[in-house]
């Protein structure tokens, strides 16, 4: 284990916080303190220690430590490591793109579309392609919900369908046109080799064709999409891990209304 | 006075002998414990697993006049009938269509197949390589006597019987000689998409302690109504089951088992449109565990009812003759429906899953029936319920290799809290003696697990195996406290759901979603165009043959 548990080195560096130079914080303003572990595909000796430390200077982590290595099976080892990261990013400039609404519970969200939209809202949800996982879209749309978030089935103003997992870009449309959907949700969970891009970009393209893109409300979540990569792929909004009903409920019902009577 | 120190003597001798035929028994895994830690109403159980009996029996007299596409496909691979054509369309599809597309498939394939020996003087390989190159239809050949039919495939089914028996012995012979993991059975799964790397994966879990690998399979495989061919280096989120794949595995696991001193089990995927022949690909290339349940590929797959209900039928028969362990997965009623509320319909789908099987001729020591951590960690006194549930699915299923499934609804990306989640589960799990122990990921909702996942996942049972071992033993659980109130609740919901069912019949029941609250209805769902209703000629000696279990 390398030195500096108890480090007695002197911290000689500036300890007033910068918004335009922020780096990592472990107990010190600006001592840039990261945690993390790897796996390089080497035997486990000396050569393999000194791998990670040079690993980690390329990564621009000062100070190098290895605190814990372990062999996993011949000729791959494991390690835990800490270092002081050299880079800063400058946070005062940072603009990321968020779904712009209101966060409303289900009464208020029912309320608002009683009065702006004066119709049920008819929302459809699918994991689609060959994804077989409805956790995401189940969390969102069932009535049960998630977390204590009731799902958009049991709100009174949506009338909501949730197709399930695997569901082909082709069923799902056809379904949107028969129910005249208003909102399209849908969930990516499986994301190896980028599948969930290829899918998404898919459903965007097969509506352009059918001319359907602006009469919907596009929207995709799941743990690996943001509302930035949502935007990017030519979708209307995109929800990420820790997002709920009650976010989405409340983004379509205001999003209908900024569309049908702010214009 | 003599004679009282005699009776004394006498007494101690036969608590002696009362306490070691009792171990004796405990060790040899024959002793049924009837009872309860958890004051649990054995009357009920028994109540609860007759009407399964009876839910069960009602299913089969369905199952016993339908055969489906799989199903005729398993028998051609029994027959030997392997390898694709040009378009690597399998030849077990190609034989099969050909019959069904006449729609004289009810006859069954066999009744072609043998015909078409007798007519051609060509073995089921060379018939089917002949069908595939359009040079032979075996549903237009003079048809023989069905005597003389029967005889004709009789050598390649006994054949393929003697070959399958090989591999249960063989395994056997390999587990005496290597010996096994202690119980629980570290369970972990490979899945980089590649069965190479998988191999390197799974060396490196049997070198860190796992006793079962599972190869997960590739997104959307279930859905296939063929099972692909050779070895495969490409997959979404797993890597596709295929008879080569297997082999390498295989191999691999055998390789490493000599190495670490252990039998290392293999485990795959035996659902989806395709269940009886994995579940024969399986038998040929010794594997010794397989997700099998008779309801997941309906009510997470939307497969057919009855189409699974059949092709399950004949996939468990073969993994009860390969001496197979197979896996139910009512874990995942809960990944959709509530762990605590919805606790009793995993215990209803435990008994009927058992009745099932039991009527495929299935030893109640190859059933790992499922079940799961999965209740709400913000919840008050989780571990308690879940320790309940855990002990009381012991108690109902004593002989059974349970699989109790970690967590995964709640895994949030917090690996840091996820590994304690992960040690709850294995604190239980070691508490209440479950068979086989799939083991939690810390970054299950993040990605496949790295190689490293792995290690921390097995340093987390084995620590806590290790220092809880005996607490089964030494810990009981309070007079009408939580623990014991929950298990009997538990038990009474089971007991009126299967009540219900059996008032419904099964095909209702789905239909009315009453198992992870999910409808299915009896003509919906994938797969219904590869039912077929048998017909007089048909036959399908395996059934028997593997059913006596006579090994």
């Amino acid at each position: 284990m390398s030195g500096g548990l108890y480090s007695m080195d002197k911290r000689d560096f500036d300890k007033t916080l910068d918004l335009k130079k922020v780096k990592p914080y472990g107990d010190t303003m600006n001592d840039g303190k990261v945690q993390l572990s790897f796996t390089l595909p080497v035997p486990c000796n000396d050569e393999a220690i000194e791998a990670a430390k040079q690993l980690l200077k390329k990564m621009g982590l000062e100070n190098p430590q290895v605190v814990y290595y372990k062999e996993l099976t011949k000729g791959f080892t494991f390690f835990n490591c800490y270092g002081s990261c050299k880079h800063t990013v400058d946070f005062s400039t940072i603009y990321v793109p968020k779904v712009e609404s209101t966060k409303m519970d289900m009464k208020e969200t029912d309320e608002f579309i009683k009065e702006n939209i004066g119709r049920k809202v008819v929302v459809i949800g699918a994991s689609t392609g060959t994804d077989a996982h409805t956790v995401g879209i189940d969390a969102i749309m069932n009535m049960k919900g998630y977390a204590g978030h009731y799902g958009i089935e049991r709100y009174e103003m949506f009338e909501a369908l949730n197709m399930g997992a695997q569901v082909s870009n082709e069923d799902f449309i056809a379904k949107a046109i028969e129910l005249k959907a208003d909102a399209l949700l849908v969930s990516q969970t499986v994301t190896q080799k980028d599948v969930h891009i290829k899918n998404l970009t898919e459903l965007v393209e097969m509506l352009e064709a059918e001319g359907l893109r602006d009469k919907v409300l596009l929207i995709c979540g799941g743990p690996r999409i943001s509302h930035e990569l949502a935007k990017e792929l030519g979708y209307d909004a995109g929800f990420s891990m820790n997002s709920y009903a009650d976010d989405v409920a409340s983004y379509i019902a205001q999003e209908m209304n900024r569309r049908i009577n702010i214009k | 006075m003599v004679s009282e120190t005699k009776v004394q003597k006498s007494l101690f001798v036969s608590i002696l002998n009362f306490s070691y035929f009792w171990q004796l028994l405990k060790h040899n895994d024959l002793f049924i414990m009837r009872t309860s830690k958890l004051g649990l109403d054995f009357g009920k159980v028994e109540e609860a697993k007759r009407i399964s009996g009876k839910i069960a029996g009602e299913v089969q007299q369905f199952v016993d006049g339908y055969t489906t596409v799989a199903v005729e496909r398993t028998l051609c691979r029994l027959l030997c009938v392997d390898g694709v054509d040009i378009n690597d369309v399998p030849l077990p599809n190609i034989v099969v269509d050909q019959i069904h597309e006449k729609g004289l498939l009810g006859e069954g394939v066999l009744f072609f197949l043998g015909n078409a020996i007798i007519e051609t003087g060509l073995n089921p390989q060379q018939i089917a390589e002949k069908i595939a190159k359009k040079q032979l239809n075996i549903s237009e050949l003079h048809i023989n006597n069905i005597k003389d039919i029967r005889f004709a495939v009789e050598p390649y089914i006994k054949s393929t019987i003697q070959k399958i028996k090989n591999n249960v012995e063989t395994r056997n012979n390999l587990l005496k000689q290597l010996g096994e993991g202690s119980r629980p059975y570290i369970y972990v799964i490979v899945a980089t998409g590649n069965i190479y790397e998988d191999v390197v994966q799974a060396q490196a879990a049997a070198r860190q302690g796992a006793d079962i690998i599972a190869v997960i399979r590739t997104t959307g495989q279930s859905l296939l109504d063929y099972v692909p061919y050779g070895a495969t280096t490409e997959g979404f989120g797993g890597t596709y089951a295929t008879q080569e794949n297997f082999r390498i595995m295989r191999e691999a696991l055998d390789e490493v088992g000599k190495e670490v001193g252990r039998y290392i089990r293999l485990c795959n995927y035996c659902s989806g449109l395709c269940m009886p022949e994995i579940a024969a690909m399986g038998a040929f290339e010794r594997l010794d565990v397989m997700l099998n349940d008779a309801l997941y590929g309906i009510l997470f797959r939307d497969i057919n009812p009855q189409r699974t209900i059949i092709d399950q039928y004949f996939s468990r028969i073969i993994n009860g003759y390969a001496g197979v362990i197979i896996n139910t997965g009512e874990d995942n009623y809960l990944t959709t429906a509530d762990a605590f509320e919805q606790a009793h319909t995993v215990l209803a789908s435990d008994l009927i899953n058992e009745q099932l099987a039991l009527l495929a001729g299935m030893p109640e020591e190859q059933m790992g029936l499922g079940h799961a951590f999965e209740m709400n960690p913000d919840m008050d006194n989780g571990f308690l319920y879940e320790l309940a549930q855990a002990q009381m699915t012991r108690e109902i299923f004593p002989k059974a290799p349970l699989k109790y499934m970690p967590p995964t609804k709640f895994m949030t990306g917090n690996i840091f809290r996820g590994h304690i989640q992960d040690a709850l589960f294995n604190e239980i799990s070691i508490w209440t003696g479950q068979g086989i122990q799939l083991l939690g990921m810390i970054t299950e909702a993040v990605h496949t697990p790295f190689m490293s996942d792995r290690y921390l996942a097995i340093e987390n049972a084995k620590y806590i195996f290790n220092n809880l071992k005996n607490i089964g033993d030494e810990v009981e659980f309070k007079q009408n406290g939580i623990i014991r109130q929950r298990a009997q609740k538990v038990l009474d919901d089971a007991l009126s759901l299967v009540k219900q069912i059996e008032e419904e019949g099964l095909f209702n029941a789905l239909e009315k979603g009453l198992f992870a609250e999910t409808k299915r209805s009896k003509t919906g769902g994938k797969g219904l165009s590869g039912v077929v209703s048998k017909s007089d000629n048909y036959f399908n000696p395996f059934i028997e043959l593997m059913k006596g279990g006579k090994k």
